[in-house]
């Protein structure tokens, strides 16, 4: 003991001692500073988590709680045939939501980063592109079924109009109106993210490409689309984790007639269920990470981060 | 020595609203000469440069390649091809990709546009490199990869937008020195906007002085510099004093100016070396007189701030300004 320190002092003279020994050690410091965001995490997110977890192999009946270690929630959930056309639904809102809002959200992107030249404009549309979220999404909701209705504005127009005969069955109360609303909620989360990716590609290389005698289409295929990649995977994996965990936009654009993955956790927790609620939690959970690592292999968004 | 192939100006125009930014210019560039256009920032030499190029609409006049009006054409039928100031290459694109971009819009296929690239590669030295990304290279390949990529397409007329700013200065001048080696072996037109007129001075056949939107003086480069038409030119090329005597202004050259026995008086301000030669201004009167020294005859008998001192010039090297 008395050897490493007459052997340690020489090396380090000129340290002023200090107090508090353990913050010497940058090591100690370094795990200190990330302690308050570490603990955040762990009570906020992992914890829920693994409780979730825990749960979702727990028992119940109708009126108690079991804590004990089972596999029966995942064995009726994959034993179920209800539980994956339940998944295949959410699923196709998802796919169908998604190509929906990539159209939408890329032509409103190109259109304002390539075609509005003054950069007070483009700022003044792009905050037109949010009022629909100054409101809340239930509202925003509600506010298509008076639109939509069997005798709703839609099919009295179009009745006047001399379109259709008889008011459509199918606008309201059906997957077209769900995927409307979800289209309708959710395109921002693809144009914000596409538009900052595009608003970062060096207006000189549409010049460039131009130059090289590529028509506009060329450059869409070969210059903008390649560069905006990024963009649109951030765009993309907001609305199919949104579209995947959404309930309550499918319980009230289908009038309780659809269901999606979200709707059955919500209808498991009223009766009280909440291990295979749980359960239900966790399998779409992990669809959903999955769906997100097969997206991140075909980019790297890192590099845009 | 005029041909048909040469490019011409025909009263050129461009505005932006009522702000005008190139005024009615006429000049036809040789066919085969390098050209540098000159001048400061905002003087129009860009905005030329992008109409020649068809990235900037035309608001009056023509431009003529060949005996065709081309004023309105796509840049890629023009026969004129750029290289951007920020090179701007694809940066999804691998440098042989890129070269190859303007045989792919044609719709060549795969083998010949990559041949035709690893050709283009190879005349500018970077035919090793052909895999990498844009990002993996250095300032100066990456300029090469552009200018190969100008290349590739047989312009006629090649543009190049302040090709050498984003260079290192010992880079610079080797670059250029490619840049005359390239264009003497392809013997096309290249035209080269520039604001350094050292760069100008080194590279042109051709010199174009612009200023406020009109061409001051356009002429063999030492023509340009010998004989300069105006004081705004003189003073640009540096290396020029304006001297007024009686009601006309002279320009004299810097190197002309001797520290005589006799001779106009003034007294010495700064004095800084140079390596090859000693910058001397002294104030003659209300003027101030730059004189660059040969080292050794400066130090013979060496001079310091606040000297009196004698100008003596030739008189004959005196050049009467027009303006």
């Amino acid at each position: 003991m008395t050897d490493t320190l007459a052997q340690a002092a020489p090396q380090a003279p000129a340290t002023p001692p200090r107090k508090g020994g353990a913050l010497k050690n940058r090591h100690v410091l370094g795990w200190l500073q990330a302690a308050p965001l570490t603990f955040v995490l762990i009570a906020f997110l992992v914890a829920p988590i693994v409780m979730i977890v825990i749960v979702s192999f727990w028992q119940a009946t109708e009126f108690s709680i079991i804590p004990a270690f089972s596999l029966e929630n995942y064995e009726f959930l994959f034993g179920s045939p209800v539980t994956y056309r339940v998944f295949l639904a959410t699923f196709k809102y998802a796919l169908i939501t998604w190509a929906l809002t990539l159209v939408i959200g890329f032509t409103v992107a190109y259109y304002l980063a390539f075609h509005i030249r003054s950069q007070s404009i483009q700022i003044a549309l792009f905050l037109v592109c949010t009022i629909p979220f100054w409101t809340s999404n239930i509202i925003r909701m509600i506010s298509w079924i008076p639109f939509l209705g069997r005798n709703g504005i839609a099919n009295q127009t179009l009745i006047s109009w001399g379109v259709i005969d008889e008011p459509l069955e199918w606008l309201l109360y059906s997957d077209f109106s769900v995927i409307l609303a979800f289209v309708h909620l959710y395109t921002l989360f693809m144009v914000v993210p596409i538009f900052n990716t595009m608003m970062r590609i060096d207006k000189s290389l549409l010049e460039a490409a131009r130059d090289g005698g590529a028509n506009g289409y060329q450059t869409l295929v070969n210059v903008v689309i390649p560069l905006t990649k990024p963009g649109i995977m951030i765009g993309t994996i907001f609305v199919v984790t949104l579209v995947m965990g959404d309930f309550i936009t499918v319980r009230f654009m289908s009038g309780s007639q659809r269901a999606n993955v979200g709707r059955l956790i919500s209808n498991d927790i009223g009766l009280l269920q909440y291990p295979s609620a749980a359960a239900t939690a966790v399998v779409l959970l992990c669809t959903v990470l999955i769906v997100i690592g097969i997206l991140l292999r075909f980019v790297n968004i890192r590099k845009e981060l | 020595m005029r041909s048909g192939a040469d490019l011409e100006l025909v009263h050129l125009t461009k505005r932006y609203g009522t702000a005008l930014a190139v005024n009615d210019i006429n000049h036809v560039f040789t066919n085969g000469t390098y050209v540098c256009l000159l001048g400061p920032s905002g003087c129009g030499k860009s905005s030329t440069l992008r109409m020649i190029a068809g990235h900037e609409s035309v608001s009056e006049g023509q431009i003529v390649l060949d005996g065709h009006d081309i004023s309105y054409l796509p840049p890629a039928k023009r026969g004129t091809a750029m290289m951007f100031q920020s090179y701007a290459l694809f940066p999804h694109l691998s440098v042989r990709d890129n070269v190859a971009f303007s045989l792919k819009m044609k719709g060549e296929d795969k083998a010949t546009r990559h041949r035709k690239a690893d050709e283009m590669l190879e005349l500018v030295d970077m035919g090793h490199l052909s895999a990498r990304l844009p990002a993996q290279l250095s300032g100066g390949q990456q300029q090469r990869v552009a200018l190969a990529r100008a290349l590739v397409t047989n312009p006629r007329v090649l543009l190049l937008d302040e090709p050498l700013s984003a260079l290192d200065p010992f880079l610079r001048i080797r670059v250029r020195a490619e840049l005359k080696r390239l264009q003497r072996e392809l013997g096309i037109t290249f035209i080269h906007v520039t604001h350094g007129q050292d760069e100008a001075l080194a590279l042109a056949d051709e010199m174009v002085v612009m200023n406020n939107a009109v061409i001051e003086q356009a002429g063999p480069a030492r023509e340009v510099f010998t004989a300069p038409r105006t004081e705004f030119v003189a003073r640009f090329m540096g290396g020029h004093n304006i001297i007024t005597l009686g009601d006309a202004s002279y320009a004299l050259r810097a190197d002309e100016v001797r520290l005589a026995p006799q001779g106009h008086a003034a007294t010495v301000r700064t004095v800084e070396y140079q390596g090859n030669h000693v910058a001397v201004t002294s104030a003659m009167g209300e003027a101030e007189v730059l004189a660059l020294i040969p080292d050794h005859d400066f130090f013979k008998d060496p001079k310091n701030p606040g000297d009196a001192v004698s100008l003596a010039w030739d008189e004959g090297r005196l050049h009467r300004l027009q303006a």
